[in-house]
């Protein structure tokens, strides 16, 4: 059974066509980058996985590890174990890091009938992880993104990411905005995160990325679909010729 | 498919102070005149110069009309249809020890969590309140004041205000009605006459007072009034901390509550005043409830006293309440920090005036306003700099959250500056709870409303830290009571 499974989906957002028959299938051990064009439909794939307000797929089917997810709330996704890294985190004043991070590991841990982490061991753990992404310990007190650089806000998904250990991470440009040294640390967080029982989508624009996190699956969406499968060697070939030949 | 957040808006707080205690009371008819005034004077034993005191303000009250600036909107109410005066039967011979007091009075501040037996408070047997002693008014008297032996140990006073009378009327005479005269405006003016009882806290010169105080109101009897005056004087160099707390049942009429609270700091003495209140708020179609018309004032009269309120304001169908400081020692300080929650149909028009006098007076506003449901929330704030107060600055901050699109939030902010060796600010910001925000915390696995009252107690974190630590925790969990139904 594989993990994720998109069959013939068709969504609109604020009655418009985004998607029209798009075509997914990610197994455990594998990394996907979904690359193309700005307007092609890459972030709305990423919101309809995890359930957004105001994406609503219109026929075909989402299936997580066999189970049709199209009617589950955002939350029951993210219990199920879909995590997606934002293309531009949102600020939530007063909510300290620290603070966010110990409810979602709770919510996830109560959901899934798991013991929750004492809080010790918790704030160990997260100033280790914090460290590994070379963001100051002390951003764990800071307000959740409150006045936090691109890059920082970027590294704390990333973060978020490494503690809660999803089953499927979709990553929406995460790249974006960074710098090559940031770009470096989020890849290896990444790399670090991928394993054989799990799965991760790699939505970008450049193939930069793509020579720091290896994936095993290329494909280009373009108006909605998938318009080429390949290996890593596609992303290459797109570089050079950009996106035109194929749509 | 997920809800979004103007979906998740719907209504029906829990209201969970809302019981009725069957207590047999003696209440008077509904009305006011003279003769009801004298009653109520009579009734407490008065001497005279109260009663008269009294009088010259219903006279004062009977020529003057109900304030209509505010931004909120209700049928005028029937002064003619109040009971002006209601007390637990058993008690209307004036207080006695706990143990004669009616069991289902003892046993309606256990349910709300207040412990009167003194010993159960210190073991901590019911909630957790150690070290606080507690005054429990119930309608219009004080029913019992806790740990009186240990504070008058360190000479400190507190009792009810219709006992001050009799035990410290030299107090009482100087201070009532010197801070908000009797003609201060119509509500209190109402208040002055009617007056039933409140706190009274007098802390003798250099006494760190040794444990908080608090006074916890509760309205029982229906279409009756509570009109409570407390007054609190902190005597040169001294240090009080005090905390009051009211709920009322939930009843379909519209009850008044007008009380009058004066604060008098004398020089390098500091008052914090800590306010929860979670009066009834009405239902979700704005039935019922209670109108909190307050007027609370404090002086910083000596040099480099401070006075500090800090409210956090969740309850009443309308507020209208602005706790000020006037700033007449030099170096004195005023602060007012506030969080207002209006959900479903309430309304209040909070916020507070600061009148520097003294030279180099400082004061800091910090607002937090919260609305969601069909609700409207204003804040209204005056910062005065008088030609004397050389120096003098004031920050202030307000902030409004939004939940929903069908609220209202509302900044009046007046500043009058008569001194150009002063510094005002003013900061304001308005924001929604945005879906993005609410989303990103589902995304993370928070519930939905586990996440609005995240980042409801976020935006207030400023307010909180200012409440005594055992408070805080309350705080925050009555705004998430308080929020339930405002998401899904």
């Amino acid at each position: 059974m594989s993990l994720l499974s998109v069959k013939n989906v068709t969504a609109k957002v604020a009655e418009q066509n985004i998607l029209k028959g798009l075509n997914l299938e990610v197994n455990a051990g594998e990394v996907h980058a979904i690359m193309g064009p700005n307007g092609s439909g890459k972030s709305t794939l990423a919101n309809i996985l995890a359930g957004k307000p105001g994406y609503e797929v219109t026929s075909g089917s989402v299936e997580f590890e066999g189970q049709d997810i199209s009617d589950w709330e955002p939350h029951e996704r993210a219990h199920a174990g879909i995590f997606l890294a934002f293309q531009y985190p949102v600020e939530i004043p007063g909510v300290s890091n620290m603070e966010f991070l110990k409810a979602s590991l709770d919510a996830n841990a109560f959901a899934n009938k798991r013991e929750q982490t004492n809080a010790a061991q918790f704030i160990k753990h997260a100033r280790a992880l914090a460290e590994s992404l070379d963001l100051n310990p002390d951003f764990l007190k800071r307000g959740v993104n409150e006045g936090f650089s691109g890059g920082e806000k970027k590294r704390n998904e990333i973060l978020q990411l490494l503690l809660l250990q999803p089953r499927l991470a979709v990553l929406d440009e995460t790249d974006s905005g960074l710098d090559i040294d940031a770009l470096q640390v989020v890849a290896e967080g990444v790399n670090r995160f991928r394993n054989k029982d799990n799965g991760v989508v790699l939505i970008t624009h450049y193939q930069r990325l793509l020579d720091y996190i290896v994936p095993d699956y290329v494909h280009v969406l373009a108006d909605g679909k998938i318009v080429q499968s390949g290996d890593k060697s596609l992303a290459l070939e797109l570089e050079k010729k950009g996106y035109a030949w194929l749509t | 498919m997920s809800q979004s957040v103007d979906d998740l808006v719907k209504s029906n707080a829990d209201y969970q102070a809302g019981f009725i205690s069957n207590i047999e009371s003696d209440t008077i008819p509904p009305g006011l005149d003279e003769s009801v005034v004298r009653f109520i004077s009579a009734k407490k034993g008065e001497p005279d110069w109260l009663t008269e005191w009294r009088l010259q303000a219903y006279t004062k009250w009977r020529k003057m009309t109900a304030p209509e600036w505010a931004h909120v909107h209700f049928p005028a109410v029937d002064f003619e249809a109040i009971s002006y005066y209601s007390a637990p039967k058993d008690m209307s011979d004036g207080p006695k020890s706990l143990a004669e007091v009616d069991p289902e009075l003892l046993r309606t501040y256990e349910k709300l969590g207040i412990p009167l037996h003194e010993q159960e408070a210190l073991a901590g047997v019911i909630q957790s309140r150690p070290n606080v002693a507690v005054d429990a008014v119930f309608d219009s008297v004080s029913i019992a004041t806790t740990f009186k032996d240990k504070l008058a140990e360190a000479g400190v006073v507190f009792c009810p205000i219709s006992e001050a009378v009799h035990s410290h009327p030299e107090l009482v005479q100087k201070y009532l009605g010197s801070v908000v005269p009797q003609s201060d405006n119509f509500y209190a003016a109402l208040n002055s006459a009617v007056f039933s009882d409140g706190s009274f806290v007098y802390i003798p010169k250099g006494v760190r007072c040794p444990m908080e105080l608090s006074t916890y109101f509760r309205i029982n009897e229906r279409n009756t009034g509570q009109f409570e005056r407390t007054l609190i004087i902190a005597d040169e160099g001294s240090h009080v901390s005090y905390l009051e707390g009211c709920t009322a049942p939930m009843r379909d009429e519209n009850q008044l509550h007008a009380a009058v609270v004066e604060l008098v700091a004398l020089g390098d003495a500091q008052i914090k005043y800590s306010t929860v209140q979670n009066w009834y708020p009405g239902d979700e179609n704005g039935k019922g409830g209670i109108y909190n018309f307050v007027t609370k004032r404090g002086v910083c009269a000596g040099a480099r006293s401070k006075i500090s309120w800090t409210q956090v304001e969740t309850g009443s169908a309308i507020t209208w309440k602005y706790p000020s400081v006037v700033l007449r020692g030099d170096h004195s300080v005023g602060e007012f920090y506030s969080v207002a929650l209006t959900n479903n149909r309430q309304q209040a028009d909070t916020g507070t005036k600061m009148i520097h006098m003294g030279k180099d007076t400082r004061s800091t506003i910090i607002s937090k306003g919260i609305s969601t449901g069909h609700s409207e929330n204003s804040y209204r704030g005056l910062v005065r700099i008088s030609p004397s107060a050389s120096g003098a600055r004031n920050f202030t901050q307000c902030d409004s959250l939004l939940i929903g699109d069908t609220c209202g939030a509302h900044t009046f902010p007046y500043i009058e500056n008569s001194n150009t060796k002063a510094i005002v600010e003013h900061e304001a910001t308005t924001s929604k709870v945005s879906e993005d925000q609410l989303f990103a915390c589902q995304q993370r696995g928070i519930d939905p409303e586990k996440a609005v009252s995240m980042i409801v107690n976020g935006f207030c974190k400023e307010v909180f830290k200012e409440l005594p630590m055992e408070f805080a925790v309350e705080a925050g969990k009555l705004l998430e009571v308080s929020l339930e139904g405002a998401v899904g």
